[in-house]
């Protein structure tokens, strides 16, 4: 069985390469909370109690549009269901865990994490194994509260003109760019991104992302009904 | 509600989505089908935020001409769809809507 310390380094060097498209969104996240109009101190409070980029961008993007805050709560909520997702798979990997280091593990369990450390713990049986995972989170712990600092500072740098806002719907075009060749999850993007454009100015209280993605996901169970029918 | 309070909140409900997988759900409370209908989350949350963002603008209205967010978008789309890196689509993107704003 290899030591602690050597699965936790295992973790960095396995999810190092995950965290390159970290960097730029970290900035612009730094960047967009300043300019929107949380302070410094605010923002870096949200990199370290947040710790979601996903979840941090969706609370930026309704705040400056005015949502009430249940809608930005359950929007964020909503963002983040996709973890339950991943609860399936790794649970049974840390069911024999004490609670302490399920507290403390969960807090890490970030996508990239879980994307690295899925393959791992699935290969290794080491009753520590679970340290790759915290591994891989501290890692890109420390690359999202840096790279939220240079964007806080950068912030106050960069002009308006530049139009750095539109590097929001990019980062999230970017995670979907696997999606973007199956064909119900096209169908899926365009419901959901249709309902949302269409029913920014008429679903009340900013409700849209939640409406339009039970919309998408509405649409992903017909089709995939179909689909086993057939 | 203050900024704090909201930071706070939106920090408790992230956590509690990373923690009850851990912590509380078992493997069997989720079967093939529930799983097949969550791995489409992304494709169905992820485009309402895209859209409105590249649609309408500042002012929320609905704006389809002289829009360079719309060709930046795509062309960020069609080099994701054959680089598949996050970071080739992003820059792209960026890169295409800068040459569309400060040089056309």
């Amino acid at each position: 069985m290899k030591s602690n310390f050597k699965v936790f380094l295992k973790g960095i060097i396995d999810v190092s390469p995950l965290m390159i498209p970290v960097v730029p969104f970290g900035l612009i996240f730094g960047v967009l909370a300043i300019d929107i109009g949380f302070t410094p101190i605010e923002t870096m409070a949200m990199s370290l109690i947040i710790f979601g980029g996903a979840s941090q961008i969706v609370l930026l993007q309704l705040f400056s549009g005015g949502a009430s805050s249940l809608v930005i709560i359950s929007s964020v909520g909503a963002v983040n269901s996709r973890h339950l997702l991943y609860g399936a798979v790794v649970s049974e990997h840390l069911s024999d865990l004490k609670l302490i280091w399920k507290i403390i593990i969960s807090y890490f369990l970030i996508d990239q994490a879980f994307a690295i450390s899925n393959e791992y713990l699935k290969k290794n049986k080491d009753n520590n194994r679970y340290f790759h995972l915290v591994g891989g989170g501290a890692t890109c712990w420390v690359i999202w509260q840096s790279t939220t600092f240079l964007g806080i500072i950068l912030g106050a740098a960069i002009p308006e003109k530049l139009g750095l806002s539109f590097a929001v719907p990019l980062t999230f075009l970017a995670l979907l760019v696997n999606d973007f060749r199956k064909f119900i999850n096209v169908i899926v993007i365009i419901v959901s991104g249709l309902v949302a454009t269409f029913g920014y100015n008429y679903i009340p209280f900013k409700a849209y992302v939640i409406v339009a993605a039970l919309a998408g996901l509405f649409t992903a169970m017909i089709l995939t009904t179909k689909n086993k029918k057939v | 509600m203050s900024n704090w309070a909201l930071i706070l909140y939106c920090g408790l409900i992230t956590y509690l989505t990373r923690f009850s997988m851990i912590a509380l759900i078992k493997k069997e409370m989720f079967n093939d089908r529930i799983r097949e209908i969550l791995s489409f989350v992304p494709s169905a949350i992820f485009p309402a935020i895209i859209f409105p963002a590249i649609f309408i603008n500042d002012k929320g209205l609905f704006e389809i001409d002289d829009n360079p967010k719309i060709l930046a978008a795509i062309i960020a789309m069609v080099i994701g769809i054959f680089s598949r890196s996050i970071i080739a689509t992003i820059f792209s993107g960026l890169a295409s809507y800068w040459f569309l704003i400060f040089v056309v």
